[in-house]
């Protein structure tokens, strides 16, 4: 199996479905001649060339509109935002068109669209550039919203929301995008919908998604060497739909759990997933579950403010003591 | 500040308690942990211990009264603290930490046990809240599967929660730890015509529980006599065999037997719970001991398991416990399934009352020499009557008979048990 960076992943997936289906073309700010803002589309005007790679105005509402218009007519466009950020400005065209044209038209219509781009923050990039979008997307009835951590996840959920029919959101992340991990080559398809533990334990499920996958890992780690507790991390993978059967499965082994996520607190993914824990496996559960989230303020710029907002290995591992009964 | 005394739920089905003796008057220094009095709940006499240091103040109730679980009977006030008027009117403390910062926990064993049976610390609110316990939902449904009542369970969790690994030290293998035998006056012979009692708290439990049997559950009966000549020559054997290390009765072999007779009759092993049949796959039989003013059924659990000289040593032990009413609650509670013996006082035969929500239960007689016909010969053989009350709910004749038919066979070839 190769290894490769999260960022090659997501272009082999790009390429592989491109040369796979003619009705599949990439859209967006730099994509083409620039290679893409994060180099995800390398290579790919030169194959393809500027029919199917096709670089856009800095005009994210109207080149989103354009790829819903495509998608109704049946092609199958991936548009590429340099940053969920700026994405917001083309919210109009995802939620009012995208997520809604499957039903308004009585199921006549489908949309089978990708958006995609960076979430959440990266380094220094202050509060407006800073943010983490998927309670805003998870919460449309009508998108899938899938969040990969890992270069294999990148690949198979990515190639999975090409073939979806429905609008899919791929929520990557600029610090995601230069990780190495193993990636199958060729067919590997990641269904959307599906968490997966990334490592087994039998005390505490620390449940997250995205950048904060490897948080979580690493405060497994501290759990098991200071503290000797097993923490299982379940990696959620996908947003909407969410996959409670393997929540509420972690839960009922380990009887305690802690969320982690970007967002901030107040409706967060996180709310979600208590919910479902609390609801389903109430008798299952042997402390309150807590979350770990971004602090309740727009990101500040400052370094180390940065740094305290953001969730850490040693919040997850402060959380998780607290379900366990260590404090 | 001053720490109202409650009347605690000191057995799982308690509703309220009668205060038998005060260890401690008004005016006493009590500390933590301390026995204030001791209370005799529905089965045994247990203690109710002090839950905050102070002077004993405001005793509301008399040696003898009853009130129900949640009244203050008491309350034990800061030293130099004057408290008003009553216990029961006195206002609930208002939850503000002492002046030393310290927080009233009251994590003191009760039942003067050793840890790990140790009492919940008590909110320091209303007096309804004195039986409320905090437990986590996996520690209350864990509870509610292994039969422990959660009052007697020490919350290590924040106030006092009761959580996982709290259920998982399992309290039933302490040892019994001295404890106060108290007497119970007899009433004394006078010269009027009768005398009224006042229903002790065991006998109001027993009149509850069985009016809850042999009315309400359709019993039947089915009574089989047992040679018990090979039994009684194995015993004599046996008990040869142990000398001073402990002797076996018949009423252990009748266990022994009764326990893997169920071992392959499951349908006779079962608890009968409204919408469902539990059938047990685990054996515990309960064994009637009589007690001065009533009767309790301690548990010989995984009888099937044991041999006949720990089911001897255990039944011993129990039969002890009981009559000295200082069994603990886990060790009369989750038979599936009950013995009762009454050959000691002469009886040939009788029948048992049911021990819902068990399905049936085995009544001993006395064994006896009788003329038997054996190869066409009449001769003496010791012979040994038995009767199974069954549920009709759960166990039909046919199978009854038939579980029946194999512990006579049981009893009649002693060595079948060690197959």
């Amino acid at each position: 199996m190769a290894t490769l960076t999260y960022r090659d992943a997501l272009n082999q997936a790009l390429r592989e479905e491109m040369q796979r289906d003619p009705n599949v073309f990439l859209m967006g700010e730099e994509v083409g001649v620039y290679q893409g803002a994060y180099k995800v589309s390398r290579g790919l005007l030169e194959e393809f060339g500027p029919q199917r790679i096709v670089d856009t105005p800095i005009a994210e509402l109207g080149f989103a509109g354009i790829g819903v218009g495509a998608a109704m007519a049946g092609l199958r466009p991936v548009i590429e935002f340099m940053t969920w950020n700026f994405a917001v400005l083309a919210l109009d065209q995802i939620v009012n068109s995208a997520a809604k044209i499957l039903y308004e038209s009585g199921g006549q219509v489908p949309i089978p669209i990708v958006f995609r781009g960076p979430n959440g923050a990266a380094l220094q990039l202050a509060a407006q550039h800073s943010q983490a979008w998927e309670s805003w997307l998870a919460h449309i009835p009508g998108l899938k919203v899938v969040a990969p951590a890992t270069p294999a996840d990148a690949k198979g959920l990515l190639k999975s929301a090409i073939r979806d029919n429905n609008p899919v959101i791929v929520l990557e992340g600029e610090m995601l995008y230069n990780i190495k991990g193993e990636v199958p080559e060729g067919e590997h398809i990641v269904p959307i919908g599906r968490a997966e533990v990334k490592r087994p334990g039998s005390d505490v499920t620390l449940i997250c998604h995205s950048k904060t996958v490897a948080v979580s890992l690493k405060a497994a780690e501290q759990l098991a060497e200071h503290e000797g507790a097993s923490a299982e991390v379940l990696d959620l993978r996908s947003l909407r739909p969410l996959d409670e059967a393997a929540i509420l499965e972690s839960v009922a082994r380990t009887n305690r759990a802690v969320v982690v996520e970007e967002g901030w607190p107040q409706s967060g993914i996180g709310a979600q997933v208590v919910d479902v824990i609390q609801r389903e496996a109430f008798d299952q559960l042997d402390a309150p579950v807590l979350r770990v989230t971004q602090a309740d303020v727009p990101m500040p710029y400052n370094k180390q403010l940065e740094r305290l907002a953001k969730p850490s290995a040693e919040r997850v591992v402060a959380a998780a003591r607290r379900v366990l009964y260590l404090d | 500040m001053a720490t109202n005394v409650y009347m605690e739920a000191l057995s799982p089905t308690m509703e309220e308690g009668r205060v038998a003796k005060w260890h401690k008057r008004d005016g006493d220094a009590v500390k933590t942990g301390e026995t204030l009095a001791e209370v005799e709940t529905d089965k045994a006499v247990m203690d109710l211990v002090a839950r905050a240091d102070g002077v004993l103040r405001q005793v509301a109730v008399a040696e003898g009264q009853t009130v129900p679980v949640g009244s203050v009977v008491a309350v034990i006030a800061a030293p130099g603290e004057t408290v008003g008027a009553t216990a029961a009117s006195a206002p609930p403390p208002a939850p503000v930490p002492s002046g030393s910062g310290k927080r009233e926990t009251g994590n003191v064993a009760t039942m003067t046990a050793p840890a790990p049976v140790v009492v919940a610390p008590l909110p320091a609110t209303a007096p309804s809240d004195a039986t409320r316990v905090k437990a986590s939902p996996l520690a209350r449904r864990m509870a509610k599967e292994a039969g422990v009542d959660l009052k007697l369970v020490t919350g290590s969790g924040p106030g006092g929660r009761v959580v996982k690994k709290d259920l998982e030290r399992a309290p039933s293998t302490a040892p019994a730890p001295p404890f106060p035998i108290s007497r119970f006056p007899l009433p004394e012979r006078s010269a009027a015509p009768y005398d009224d009692v006042p229903l002790t708290q065991i006998r109001k439990t027993i009149a509850k529980r069985l009016a809850t049997s042999l009315g309400p559950i359709p019993h039947f009966f089915l009574t089989t006599e047992v040679d018990m000549e090979r039994a009684s020559e194995a015993r004599d054997a046996l008990n040869k065999q142990l000398g001073d290390r402990g002797k076996v009765s018949f009423n252990d072999i009748v266990i022994k037997a009764t326990a893997l007779a169920l071992g392959t009759h499951r349908a006779c092993n079962a608890w009968f719970q409204e919408d469902h049949i539990r059938y047990w796959n685990e054996v515990h039989i309960g064994m009637a001991v009589a007690v001065e003013d009533g009767l309790i059924t301690p548990v010989i659990r995984s009888a099937d398991l044991k041999s006949l000289g720990e089911i001897g040593r255990e039944a011993k032990d129990l039969a002890e416990k009981a009559r000295n009413r200082r069994l603990q609650p886990n060790e009369y509670t989750g038979a599936t399934f009950s013995v009762s013996n009454l050959g000691m006082f002469d009886i040939d035969q009788f029948t048992a009352v049911i021990n819902p929500p068990e399905a049936g239960i085995i009544a001993v007689g006395s064994i006896v020499q009788k003329p038997v016909v054996l190869d066409g010969q009449v001769t003496a053989r010791r012979r040994m009557r038995l009767t199974m009350s069954c549920d009709h709910r759960v166990i039909d004749g046919a199978t009854g008979a038939a579980f029946l038919q194999t512990l006579k066979q049981m009893l009649e070839n002693p060595l079948a048990m060690l197959l």
